[in-house]
């Protein structure tokens, strides 16, 4: 690793409001879950922070329940906790297809919904699922619980409006109605970084969400909007184009996630017709 | 005239028992006798590099270049110094240089950068912490660096092989067919990084370490340390992987840590994380291959012009033997009376390229296979046919001039791999469907090149012990099987059981040089030389065991040397004669799905069907080549250097993605059998020959899918850039 | 930090944050867990925690407090499925074995026969370099056919994602 860890500290909490108070009172505390991103920026010389905040035993944050209507997934929930839940599978399979995508069976044993949220990564593999599900991510604080939309929690590359004496408690998942589409773009058929990831949801509405094509994860109102207004795949494929960012990276080309986005476009739309 | 091959078939659905033909009594070779050290490793007792720890070690870290050429104006040591062991290149009681085939690399940058990653400065410490905390700042005049190998003008070797008359070649054609294929570079990814330990010992040096050829890094380290330092071994570790890679690259590990081990007193390890060693550490040389071709219309080669350009990066290393390997097998196993090839290998400031199985063929046979389909498609000869009517037969001569022998077995391989894949009719129902099947005929050389191992000279021995027998040589397991395979030759040549033979680990004190652990040859060489060594052995015990003839009389020890086989002959300068004691024969069939919403490629399928004479354990012959497969199918699909100013740039398994189960094909393995009476129980060598299929394997399954792929990796990238193909191109109509 | 050890209690003092593959590997002296990248991609440093695979790079030492910890030496050496790795050749250069031993264990145990794609799944956190994978596929099914009999009834098939392509 070449990030020597020594000289940092790393703080237990037991229960939520310590977690809470050490965020507070110790500004600059980097919370610690699944470690899948964390320790992967040690290891190429990163530094997160100095110090750290284990939530591993907030065991109450780990529970995937239902509340009414909503699906409520605990910010700690793993890949393999996802996968195996009734909930999720019934009310929301695609978050299923996404957990189970998600690096290998170890990596889905450790790395948590909150991680890849918090992460905020544009290459997230369940955030595409979340921005179609209208999902709300619920954030406590010192002044107690708020909920955001999914879709105006990221501001930009990497950066969202929890406050840093904030943690993410939880995701809430309002009923999702119509067909749930998911696919993951990542050559490798295993262990792979999405190249594109797209979700979609056909119903009485339709939405559609991309990763790895913009800085952050992003809703693409204006296809949809094409497609909810009855225009064509062609149309839509045409504001699609104007919606998305791509860049070329380490792991593969604007032009081929241009590409690839459009074609997943067209594929959600006659396989959920 | 096609001949039966001997023997048996050994394939996916194997039998576990096995009879020998060659020993009356007992018998190992040929059978799945438990290998050596398969318990070490399924309990993980088995010791590498970096599970060994020496009182008052320190770890080693390296300081590298972080531009690709100019030079160096300073260097700034931003640290409190006190507790480490800094070393640089005046620090070197020897020569300042990687002793291999040239002395043209420094092991310590003095002045002169010539590539990204360069070794400038050595440090140790006895904390990781402090080591990795230290910041050390190089100033540098920059100058222009050349990645471009097509520019470059410092050729490191260049080589001509010419048969017959191109003229005439050409004269006599009716079609010629030309085309550039290129090829990238490959990174090994043994699991294992590199790692050594020096051990400072009684005025002398031992070095520990996972390689492949104690006895390279032992004549690097003697050209380093001079007279300073009287006794130097090298001792192997168990070694996670090599595939070459850890061939030449542990001199220059080795060198560093012995260098730290001198100047503090102490042990010291460097082992390499993985994103250094996926930066610092050679790469499969990148090709691009050019074909000009003549054929009658019926499809006889009547002329063959290749051109092979590889890039050999800032150093020579083992690029000019790289370059030999991939010229000879430049024309592929086709019969061709007129072929001129013409290679050459040319520095860039890149990071040395190097050693990777296959050593140059599997670029080319690659450039050769894919221009094969072409060839196909231009005259509307199935690729079957096509490659029956060129394919080299017992008596025909190579492109050196080298006389075939009984054991050439391209059409059988052919045909068979044609039979048990239905080829043909898969060939013709999968057209225009999105789905593609692809073949490729290859062969490979065992042994060292040319005069290669006349050169080497190499020795091995065997010792009686209390329990049997011992086995002395260089030659190192690095998963292949190596301590397994010769036991058993060791084993059935003595008549005593596979159980009574050891083989003492590779310590240059103790074994004797048998040469380097590479080039299909540890079986079929030194397997050979222990035949020899074990028939003395049982004639000098008159019909007494080995451990009673230890008991009585204590040790015995017999050692055999290499000695030339009568009649072979190879002219270096020409290069015309016998480039090789033999050739192991294959061919590939790949059937894949190409995703027409993501350009993605799974391969449903794969069949190997090899001949590499006799397999000495099926089983472990079997993972030679399911691995090698499996390599060549993430060489041709997944694995991407991505190179910016000169250095690797994706240099994570996270970003250079090699294939995991998911991406591995189910593989039906067929060995045939056709038994070379040059080598220990009719074998030859079956390491490198799986790696020179696969990727021309999946390429031409790519064109048969539709796609127009001359370069790998054929990525997704690539493939939704790829010409199309029109259907009716697939030029199987006949 | 206490924790239970291939089966017995442990206590050891370490920075909260070193990676669990090196208290394995430094504080315990288990070198049987091997580093292949440190990013979690490869699984050489596969252990079990709490019966769960997990890659011990990635891992601060913290977490493992109060838990049951397996490494390869806490198999016996006798285990069907190191057997059979014997057997098959699943082992070549040795470096993924027990990362690999490991991962499979779960499938190997349990009683109902894993398809084949349920081990390649199960297994795609491993990368093996040397073998292609398919003897250790081999060994896999062959560790579960010696512990539970060639005829054990095979699982339910994975149930079809009602999503995804």
């Amino acid at each position: 690793m070449r990030t020597a860890t020594a000289p940092f500290t790393l703080r237990r909490a037991r229960t939520l409001d310590a977690a809470l108070k050490i965020l507070r009172e110790e500004p600059g505390t980097v919370p610690l879950a699944g470690c899948t991103d964390v320790y992967v920026a040690l290891e190429f010389g990163g530094t997160p922070g100095s110090r750290y905040l284990d939530l591993t035993r907030l065991s109450a944050l780990k529970r995937i329940t239902t509340s009414g209507e909503k699906l409520v997934i605990g910010a700690l929930a793993t890949y393999t906790e996802l996968q195996k839940s009734r909930f999720v599978r019934a009310r929301l399979p695609m978050l299923v297809e996404a957990a189970r995508l998600v690096g290998g069976v170890q990596i889905q044993n450790m790395g948590t919904v909150g991680g890849n949220l918090a992460n905020g990564s544009p290459a997230g593999d369940t955030l595409p699922v979340f921005a179609v599900a209208d999902a709300d991510v619920v954030l406590a604080g010192p002044d107690g619980e708020r909920r955001v939309p999914f879709n105006a929690f990221y501001t930009g590359y990497r950066k969202s409006v929890r406050r840093p004496d904030e943690l993410i408690v939880a995701v809430e998942v309002p009923p999702v109605i119509g067909k749930q589409w998911f696919r993951k773009v990542g050559t490798r058929a295993a262990q792979a970084i999405s190249k594109v990831v797209f979700a979609g949801v056909r119903g009485l509405e339709t939405r559609l969400a991309l990763g790895s094509v913009a800085p952050t994860v992003v809703r693409l109102p204006n296809t949809e909007m094409v497609l909810n207004g009855g225009g064509s795949i062609d149309e839509a494929l045409r504001a699609l184009a104007d919606e998305i960012q791509p860049i070329d990276d380490l792991r593969s080309t604007a032009a081929y996630r241009r590409g690839v986005a459009a074609n997943l476009v067209r594929q959600f739309w006659s396989a959920t017709a | 005239m096609a001949r039966a091959v001997a023997g048996r078939q050994w394939g996916s659905n194997r039998t576990s028992a096995a009879v020998s033909r060659y020993s009356a009594g007992m018998t190992s070779v040929g059978t799945n006798v438990a290998r050596k050290d398969g318990m070490d490793r399924a309990t993980g007792a088995a010791k590498y590099a970096d599970d060994l720890r020496f009182p008052g070690m320190l770890v080693g870290r390296t300081v590298r270049s972080t531009i690709a050429r100019g030079r160096v104006t300073g260097v700034t040591l931003d640290f409190d110094p006190a507790g480490f062991t800094v070393v640089d290149h005046r620090d070197i009681p020897g020569e300042n240089t990687i002793a291999l085939i040239e002395k043209d690399q420094p092991c310590l940058v003095n002045g002169v950068v010539r590539h990204a990653a360069e070794p400038i400065l050595l440090l140790a410490h006895e904390s990781r912490d402090a080591l990795i905390g230290a910041n050390v700042r190089i100033d540098y005049e920059r100058e222009e660096p050349l990645f471009d190998p097509e520019r470059s003008q410092q050729v490191f070797k260049h080589i001509l092989i010419e048969k017959g008359s191109l003229d005439r070649g050409f004269a006599r054609a009716e079609v010629v067919v030309e085309g550039t294929y290129t090829t990238g570079a490959q990174e090994h990814v043994y699991i294992e990084t590199n790692g050594v330990i020096a051990v400072p010992e009684r005025g002398g040096m031992a070095l520990y370490g996972s390689l492949q050829c104690p006895y390279y890094v032992l004549k690097a380290l003697k050209a380093l340390l001079g007279a300073a330092v009287k006794d130097i071994r090298v001792v192997q570790t168990e070694t996670g992987g090599g595939f070459g890679g850890k061939e030449e690259y542990p001199s220059v590990i080795a060198a560093h840590a012995c260098l730290l081990a001198l100047k503090s007193g102490r042990p010291v390890k460097i082992l390499y994380d993985r994103g250094e060693d996926m930066v610092a550490t050679t790469k499969r040389h990148p090709s691009i291959v050019r074909h000009k071709t003549g054929l009658t219309r019926d499809g006889k080669l009547t002329a063959m012009q290749v051109d092979v350009l590889m890039d050999g990066g800032a150093y020579c290393t083992l690029s000019p033997v790289v370059l030999s390997r991939g010229v000879i097998h430049a024309a592929g196993p086709y019969r061709c009376a007129n072929t001129r090839i013409e290679g050459r290998v040319v520095m860039t400031n890149t990071p040395p390229n190097g050693a990777f199985r296959g050593f140059g063929a599997p670029q080319t046979q690659f450039a050769m296979e894919v221009h094969m389909d072409r060839i196909s498609e231009t005259l509307g000869i199935d690729p079957v046919t096509l490659r029956l009517r060129n394919a080299l037969k017992p008596g025909d001569t190579t492109a050196t001039g080298q006389k075939l022998g009984p054991d050439t077995s391209a059409v059988e391989v052919l045909k068979e791999a044609v039979r048990r894949t239905s080829f043909k009719r898969k060939r013709a129902k999968l057209a225009g469907s999105g789905r593609g099947i692809g073949l490729a005929l290859f062969y490979h050389g065992a042994g060292f090149t040319g005069s290669g191992e006349v050169m080497l000279g190499s020795r091995a021995g065997l010792e009686t012990t209390p329990n049997g027998v011992r086995i002395l040589v260089a030659n190192t397991e690095i998963g292949q099987g190596t301590r397994t395979m010769l036991s058993q030759i060791v084993a059935d040549v003595m008549g005593v059981a596979y159980e009574n033979v050891d083989i003492a680990q590779a310590d240059t004190s103790v074994v004797p040089d048998s040469g380097p652990t590479v080039a299909s040859r540890t079986c079929m060489v030194v397997g050979g030389l222990l035949e020899r060594c074990a028939k003395q052995m049982r004639e000098q015990l008159k019909g007494v065991s080995p451990a009673e003839h230890h008991a009585r009389h204590g040790r015995l020890h017999v050692e055999t040397q290499y000695e030339a086989p009568p009649g072979r002959e190879w002219n270096d300068k020409t290069y015309r004669g016998d480039a090789y004691a033999t050739y192991a024969w294959g061919c590939d069939v790949a059937e894949l799905a190409v995703d027409p919403v993501t350009h993605e490629v799974s391969v449903a399928k794969f069949t190997a069907v090899q001949e590499f004479g006799r397999p000495i354990h099926p089983a472990m012959a079997q993972g030679q080549i399911e691995g090698g497969s499996g390599q060549g199918i993430g060489w041709a699909l997944l694995e991407h250097v991505v190179m910016r100013d000169g250095a690797m740039a994706n240099a994570q398994l996270t970003n250079y993605v090699i294939p995991t189960t998911l991406d591995t094909p189910p593989m039906d393995v067929v060995m045939l059998e056709n038994h070379f009476p040059g080598g220990p129980f009719g074998a030859k060598g079956v390491g490198e020959l799986p790696i020179d299929g696969p990727a021309p394997a999946v390429v031409n399954a790519l064109r048969h899918a539709g796609l127009d792929v001359r370069a790998i990796p054929a990525t997704p990238e690539a493939l939704a850039a790829a010409p199309r193909l029109a259907p009716s191109r697939s030029g199987d109509a006949a | 930090m206490k924790f239970t050890l291939n089966g017995a209690p442990r206590e050891l003092d370490a920075h909260p944050l070193k990676r669990l593959l090196d208290v394995l590997r430094e504080d315990c002296g288990l070198t049987g867990t091997k580093e292949g990248c440190g990013e979690g991609e490869c699984g050489a440093c596969t252990v079990l925690v709490d019966g769960e695979p997990v890659v011990s790079c990635l891992m601060p030492c913290a977490q493992a407090e109060g838990c049951d910890v397996i490494t390869i030496e806490g198999l016996a050496g006798n285990h069907p499925l190191q057997l059979a790795m014997m057997r098959e050749v699943g082992a070549q250069c040795g470096i993924c074995t027990p990362g690999v031993i490991l991962a499979a264990r779960g499938l190997v145990e349990a009683a109902r026969r894993p398809t084949l794609e349920r081990v390649r799944e199960a297994l795609a956190g491993n990368l093996c370099r040397c073998t292609g994978y398919e003897a250790i596929h081999r060994a896999v099914l062959s560790a579960h056919a010696e512990l539970h009999g060639p005829s054990a009834k095979s699982a339910a098939p994975v149930p079809a994602e009602e999503a995804g392509a």
